[in-house]
């Protein structure tokens, strides 16, 4: 059938690793996004570590200058883009074909090519430790420093050429997940009767489109900057540095959105399930949302109010960035009003959950003190930001990705986690996150600047820097207690029904781990909160195992295709004839791709 | 469910559009964002180069006027060639294919001798004193076409050549023009490989037909999109830049 010259015979059923490479299961593929994405956070994680420890007291000289400048610029552009978006989408890929009754996404092999092509830039950035150091310009690169001129080494090429690879594989999973979520929906499941998880992904993977290319365009024009000598950022011709100011947080300040909203939908999960109740206001969550997703287009210069734009521009972004707050205070509310009179089962999920609620909070609080200009002006560049965006990313976006992974590790894994060890790690990591960062808005209102690498006993930072320095350690110490949990209780853990938590979504009608059909019959959709209403009703029905499911083949070529742009992109930095090499086996990848059917015929 | 195979009208989706097309609508938004940020960069920047040459020293109207025409028509001949594949003409797909993939080239072999010409521009200045030519480009002429000039007159001849050619490097107008108008003619030479791959498949029994014809409406989707991003193009950095009033 297939008319392409290279005959390579399909896999129809690998094994062992093949398995993992081929499979284009969009359930295997979400494990192996939030594998990939967990290490890869450990990896960020021990950079923090030596930072700390280097601030750990004034005038120490454990790390050098330079060092401490790579550490900070890889610690910031991994966690973002290497850990938390991809841990993101783990949960899309998991997910949302299971919470819309379908049996994979619109496109599985283009699912297959977006994971391994993030694989390759995670791979493409971190190599950058070992072929002459790190990028070292922070992980908004403002130029100029990040020019030719003040940067010499490979550092930033890797940097700019690994954030393209990321995203290609990011745009490519969010058309992926559009089409899915607007063509793939189980009869009867509208638009208003979709779970919040899926609506705020639907939301998410449109700003990633819509963000993403903005982004593109300000690291090619760096890139040519760096690579054939154009004046882009090049003051002395006319360049205007401010520029990459504007295009970056043009896709940076949705960027924020497209980290924080997957968490608001997976907290948005969690706490009905454990209140025993609906959602309170489900509209008015999913309007808000909404609401976030086009504001958040309007408030990127609050990131720039000392560039001296001006009074005027000054303010309306002041105001932009107040009015923002509003969406965002209205779902805390909304959840509140979810554990209002509910009866609340204060599981480890549900901890991470209200944990996210308040951490999420003091971290929304202190970024509305941020949008008055004026006092930004004292804030800007010191460790209060530093405190104010680790209050919304850790405690915002991954303290509920955590809660998220303890509320579906029966459905992933088909087995419970520790109850007990679950709590205590949530305690320690709770409280030890409060350690790390809440010191930090004193350090940072006293003046200390983000990003230097040692400071003078004179200043007074001392007492607090080395709490945050000791609360880094507990922060290890209670990831350790999850890491071991989740290992555990993985190989050895008690096995899990379909749906142990008396839950709400579709996800948990199937068994645990669902088939790789997922659903044997695709469901008929009635109500919101479908299973929930059913399992009331009595309507459930006995599930039903079937072997006649017709599910796309695994295959080869979007590995392929993604090797491809790996020794591309090391060629684009390194080496012309390598970049011709890898280019040309995506373009094999892709024409032998498009020429495969999903299915070979019987 | 999986990818949709395009053999049947009706789509076996929830909302009845085809899944593939709907990717492509995606990917056209994102797209346009793409090219909406090198614009905005072209337009930022427009008026701020240090040196010469500006769009003035170089476009000729006339003749990138030609090549978006032909571009234009190649859209019209791209409709043709979906009409006639749904009506189940094979010949007459293939003719309008093949000549709108033509259009697409020609397009394309404008933009070289165009990119080519600006790189080796000169111009000619009169060595008399207070030669008006020299007073207009003066603040434009960079130090060494300056004293290119003044060797130049200085052999006694009436009339210097200086090099006045323009690459991505020389200055900012080069740089943002070369990069926007780059990215889009690599847009057009991806359309015409996909337009040629169309056409030369159309020649295996079964491969393009009137029941397949959401393939030539997606490549038709994405070149009608090419199109549409040049004219934006040829308004804002062409006629813009050649007419003071803009
Ligand atoms: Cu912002």
């Amino acid at each position: 059938m297939t008319s392409f010259p290279l005959q390579i015979s399909r896999p129809i059923h690998p094994t062992g690793i093949w398995n993992w490479i081929t499979t284009i299961d969009h359930k295997k593929i979400g494990i192996l996004y939030g594998v990939s994405a967990f290490i890869l956070f450990i990896i960020g994680g021990i950079e923090a570590m030596l930072m700390r420890a280097q601030l750990a007291s004034s005038n120490l000289k454990i790390i050098d200058p330079e060092l401490y400048n790579q550490l900070f610029t890889m610690h910031g552009t991994t966690m973002i883009f290497l850990a938390i978006m991809p841990m993101g989408a783990a949960f899309f890929n998991y997910l949302i074909p299971l919470q819309i009754g379908a049996r994979d996404v619109a496109f599985p092999r283009l699912n297959a090519f977006s994971y391994w092509t993030f694989l390759a830039g995670a791979i493409i950035l971190n190599a950058s430790w070992f072929l002459g150091g790190a990028p070292n310009a922070g992980w908004f690169g403002y130029a100029p420093i990040t020019g030719k001129a003040y940067n010499v080494g490979h550092g930033i090429d890797f940097w700019i050429i690994s954030l393209q690879v990321l995203g290609i594989a990011s745009l490519a999973a969010a058309f992926n997940f559009i089409v899915t979520i607007i063509n793939m929906r189980a009869p009867g499941m509208t638009f208003s009767r979709l779970p919040v998880f899926t609506w705020m992904s639907f939301i998410t993977a449109i700003l990633l489109v819509l963000a993403f290319p903005v982004i593109t365009v300000a690291l090619i024009e760096l890139q040519f900057d760096r690579f054939y000598g154009t004046n882009f950022f090049i003051t002395s011709a006319g360049g205007n540095p401010i520029l990459w100011q504007h295009l970056f947080w043009v896709f940076g300040h949705p960027e924020v959105y497209i980290l924080i909203l997957p968490a608001m939908g997976i907290v948005s999960e969690i706490l009905p399930t454990f209140s025993k109740k609906p959602l309170f206001g489900y509209p008015v969550v999913i309007l808000s949302g909404i609401i976030i997703g086009f504001m958040g287009w309007m408030v990127w210069s609050h990131h720039m109010f000392t560039v001296g734009l001006g009074p005027v521009a000054n303010s309306v972004f002041a105001l932009t960035t107040m009015a923002i707050a509003i969406p965002t205070g209205v779902k805390i509310f909304n959840w509140l009003g979810t554990l209002w009179k509910g009866s609340l089962t204060l599981n480890t999920p549900m901890l991470y959950a209200i944990g996210f609620i308040l951490t999420f909070t003091i971290g929304g609080i202190s970024g509305v003190m941020h949008s008055q200009a004026a006092s930004d002006a004292q804030q800007q560049d010191t460790y209060f930001i530093v405190a104010h965006i680790h209050y919304v990313l850790f405690g915002g976006s991954l303290i509920a990705i955590l809660g998220g992974i303890y509320y579906w590790f029966p459905k992933f894994t088909g087995r419970m986690y520790d109850e007990k060890m679950g709590k205590l790690g949530f305690y320690a990591f709770f409280i030890a996150m409060q350690i790390t960062f809440f010191p930090m808005h004193f350090t940072g209102l006293n003046g200390m600047p983000r990003r230097i690498y040692t400071y003078g006993s004179e200043y007074g930072w001392d007492f607090w820097n080395l709490i945050s320095t000791i609360g880094v350690l507990l922060l290890a110490i209670s990831m350790v207690i999850f890491i071991y949990n989740i290992v555990s209780s993985w190989i050895g853990g008690e096995k899990a029904s379909g749906d142990p938590w008396d839950a709400r979504t579709l996800e948990w009608s199937i068994s645990s781990p669902p088939p790789e059909y997922n659903f044997a019959v695709i469901p008929t959709i009635e109500y919101r909160d479908d299973w929930w209403e059913k399992k009331m009703l009595g309507k459930t029905s006995e599930e039903i195992t079937s072997d006649d499911v017709h599910l796309p083949q695994p295959s080869y070529w979007p590995f392929i295709a993604s090797l491809g742009l790996l020794i591309a992109g090391f060629g684009i930095i390194l080496s012309i004839p390598v970049a011709i090499l890898g280019a040309s086996i995506t373009m094999i990848g892709v024409y032998a791709w498009s020429f495969e059917p999903v299915n070979d015929p019987h | 469910m999986s990818e949709p195979n395009n053999h049947s009208t009706h789509e076996d989706t929830t909302t009845g559009l085809n899944h593939r097309k709907l990717l492509m609508w995606a990917f056209l938004g994102s797209d346009c964002m793409f090219f909406a940020s090198l614009i905005a960069t072209y337009l930022v920047y427009k008026g701020k180069s240090v040196t010469g040459p500006d769009p003035i020293d170089l476009f000729s109207i006339p003749v990138t006027s030609v090549s978006t025409f032909v571009l234009l028509m190649s859209s019209m001949s791209m409709v043709l060639a979906y009409a006639a594949l749904t009506k189940g003409s094979l010949k007459g797909f293939r003719v309008w294919m093949l000549s709108t993939a033509i259009m697409g080239m020609t397009f394309l072999g404008f933009q070289v001798f165009e990119f080519r010409d600006f790189t080796v521009n000169e111009v000619k200045i009169s060595c008399e004193e207070n030669s008006p030519k020299y007073i207009e480009l003066e603040s434009k002429l960079s130090s060494k076409q300056k004293s290119d000039y003044k060797k130049q007159c200085a052999d006694g001849i009436e009339e210097a050549h200086v090099e006045f050619g323009m690459t991505p490097r020389t200055n900012l107008f080069g740089t943002t023009f070369f990069v926007l108008t780059g990215f889009h003619g690599a847009h057009v030479t991806l359309g015409v490989i996909w337009l040629l791959s169309l056409f030369f498949y159309s020649f295996k029994r079964g491969a393009v037909s009137a029941e397949r014809h959401l393939d030539v409406d997606l490549a038709a989707l994405y070149w009608h999109f090419v199109d549409i991003v040049w004219i934006v193009i040829f308004t804002v950095v062409y006629l813009f830049g050649v007419y003071e009033g803009f």
